[in-house]
């Protein structure tokens, strides 16, 4: 009786040690995220514009994005850019994770360079991404002219498909480095007895791939996925310089839309509605990763 | 005799194989660098050459130039833009440790009752882009009469600051062996005192590394500064190289690419010293 007093003391006084440690984070972040998210759910459900009173109009704008063709445009974006960059990435980060696990000497200075697209920072680097694809002064059709493969300029942000193309591979250079290091990791942390054991037991090195290596990495997977999906969706910066949505507002994502929505045509509540939608993502996220590290093993 | 032939062909095999593995790292390499070639390479030739279709544009036949970066710092606010760029970035990474610190160690070490909500909570902050609330925000800031202020910025950049750190510190706090808290309680520190002045000092390597990430989250937000400031004199580098160097349609390249260049600069040296570290950082979201 006296031990479970004691401890219940201690129990109590740590929970009043972690609140008390807890607490000021919590209150900042319910400042400066929660009140705007409220703020953000009261103003898309409202007429604001820049500098004028609002009115309340319910869903109006929810409606009203509903039926516009660009709002459409983003929506089918943020699947098409998703699924194809996050499929590469996947594809590129494996065998890169795989050479990168060979400790190939200069160790260092070939992890800096493949790290480079991920820690430099994007608004940077796709602006040089711009100037690869600049319609006069590309060095991309300097060298597919030079070895004779095309006879005329390729327009990288000229037509729909080809900025949509253009926008996609940025991602997949600034974010390849993300999958292979993380799969890198997760690769690390496979038991050599595993592969020993197999080896044993006859199996070659492809069975071995497919029976170990990819299940044990699958949560690794499934986070970078899922972490890729979100950067993917509510990517501003890419889109931004890139090609400001163009052309035609062919390559719009969410928030380059709110954007163009909230800021330059001056339609806060609309444009609050728009940025909005990325919330659904994040929580469907959010939710497949906290199941699939509860049970790792079957998903 | 036998032995050795076999030897060097077992070692020939070996070799080639070798050689068949940084052949195919290769164009991962390429790849990735080649962007950074093409920013330096651009910053440093003269316009002639740079505009002239006629020349091979992966080297420089016309000699090396400084015009562009002189532009830069002559002609345009960038200095003002570098030193805005510090200011927002390393002051709100200072907020968001104070914040970090304690809130990362209660949910690496204490049993609570919400622990386990408030780590989905602040998971789901980690990956919220900042894109979500940049309208709310802008509404915000203008409340606090902060709008064209840096003020902005260092009120906001904590939004995604603290989740990322909390995330990364105490995913740090739970590889230090709780024997050497467990001493120090029974020594007699209360467990304010121990945080401070054991677990800290042992964990500089993941202060450092989450300030370093935290640092670059805020040298690469663009959406805050070209929502809520319009002044030059108070831009970014992000926000004041893309508004001021491009003029409509017309693009400065060359400076362009030299801002690129300048800007990339202190995150390599940052980089190439934390590298290790970053590594661990990166993987802290995946890896538990």
């Amino acid at each position: 009786m006296k031990f479970n007093n004691a401890l219940s003391r201690v129990m109590t006084n740590q929970e009043k040690l972690a609140y008390k440690l807890i607490a000021p984070a919590i209150l900042v972040l319910l400042l400066i995220v929660g009140y705007p998210f409220v703020m953000g759910i009261y103003l898309s459900m409202t007429d604001a514009t820049i500098g004028t009173s609002s009115t309340f109009n319910g869903l109006a704008n929810f409606i009203w994005l509903a039926q516009s063709r660009l709002f459409q445009t983003a929506l089918e974006n943020s699947l098409i850019f998703t699924l194809i960059s996050v499929v590469i990435k996947f594809l590129l980060g494996l065998p890169l994770a795989l050479l990168l696990n060979l400790n190939l000497k200069p160790k260092k200075l070939i992890r800096g360079i493949i790290l480079l697209p991920w820690v430099i920072p994007t608004v940077l680097s796709a602006t040089a991404w711009k100037w690869i694809y600049d319609p006069t002064y590309s060095v991309f059709n300097w060298l597919l002219l030079n070895a004779g493969l095309i006879d005329e300029k390729i327009l990288w942000l000229g037509s729909p498909w080809m900025a949509k193309i253009s926008v996609i591979l940025v991602n997949i250079w600034k974010g390849t480095p993300f999958f292979a290091i993380n799969i890198m990791a997760g690769l690390m942390t496979i038991p050599k007895e595993l592969y020993e054991a197999a080896k044993t037991d006859g199996a070659n090195s492809i069975t071995c791939f497919y029976k170990i290596t990819l299940p044990m990495l699958k949560p690794v997977l499934a986070f970078v996925i899922l972490f890729s999906t979100v950067m993917t969706i509510g990517d501003f910066n890419i889109v931004y310089v890139i090609s400001k949505g163009g052309p035609i507002n062919s390559t719009h994502l969410l928030p380059t839309l709110a954007y163009q929505i909230g800021l330059i045509t001056g339609n806060l509540g609309r444009g609050a509605a728009t940025a909005l939608f990325i919330f659904p993502v994040l929580l469907v996220v959010v939710y497949l990763q906290q199941r699939i590290s509860k049970n790792k093993n079957d998903w | 005799m036998i032995g050795e032939y076999m030897y060097r062909i077992k070692r020939r095999k070996s070799n080639l194989k070798r050689a068949a593995q940084y052949l195919a790292l290769l164009p991962f390499l390429v790849f990735a660098f080649f962007p950074f070639y093409w920013m330096v390479i651009t910053s440093l030739k003269y316009n002639q050459e740079l505009y002239n279709l006629a020349s091979n544009p992966f080297t420089i036949t016309t000699g090396i130039t400084f015009e562009h970066y002189i532009y830069l710092f002559k002609k345009t606010e960038f200095l003002v833009w570098f030193k805005n760029t510090f200011i927002v970035a390393l002051v709100p990474t200072f907020i968001a440790l104070v914040f970090s610190i304690p809130a990362g160690y209660a949910l690496a070490r204490l049993k609570f009752r919400w622990s386990a909500l408030i780590s989905t909570g602040i998971f789901t902050l980690y990956l919220m882009p900042p894109t979500l609330l940049f309208l709310p925000l802008s509404k915000f800031v203008n409340n606090l009469g902060l709008t064209n202020h840096l003020g902005s910025l260092i009120i906001t950049f904590p939004t995604f600051m603290i989740p990322y750190c909390i995330l990364m510190l105490s995913s740090y706090f739970r590889t230090i062996p709780a024997e050497i808290e467990d001493m120090a309680l029974i020594d007699g520190c209360t467990h304010v005192q121990m945080l401070y002045k054991i677990v800290l000092p042992i964990s500089k390597p993941g202060v450092i590394t989450s300030s370093f990430f935290s640092f670059i989250l805020a040298w690469d937000n663009l959406i805050y500064p070209v929502t809520f400031i319009s002044n030059s004199s108070r831009k970014t580098i992000s926000s004041g190289v893309l508004t001021e160097l491009i003029r409509g349609d017309v693009y400065f390249w060359g400076s362009l690419m030299a801002g690129a260049v300048v800007s990339s600069i202190p995150i390599i040296v940052a980089f190439v010293f934390l590298m290790d570290n970053y590594v661990k950082g990166l993987t802290a979201g995946s890896i538990k």
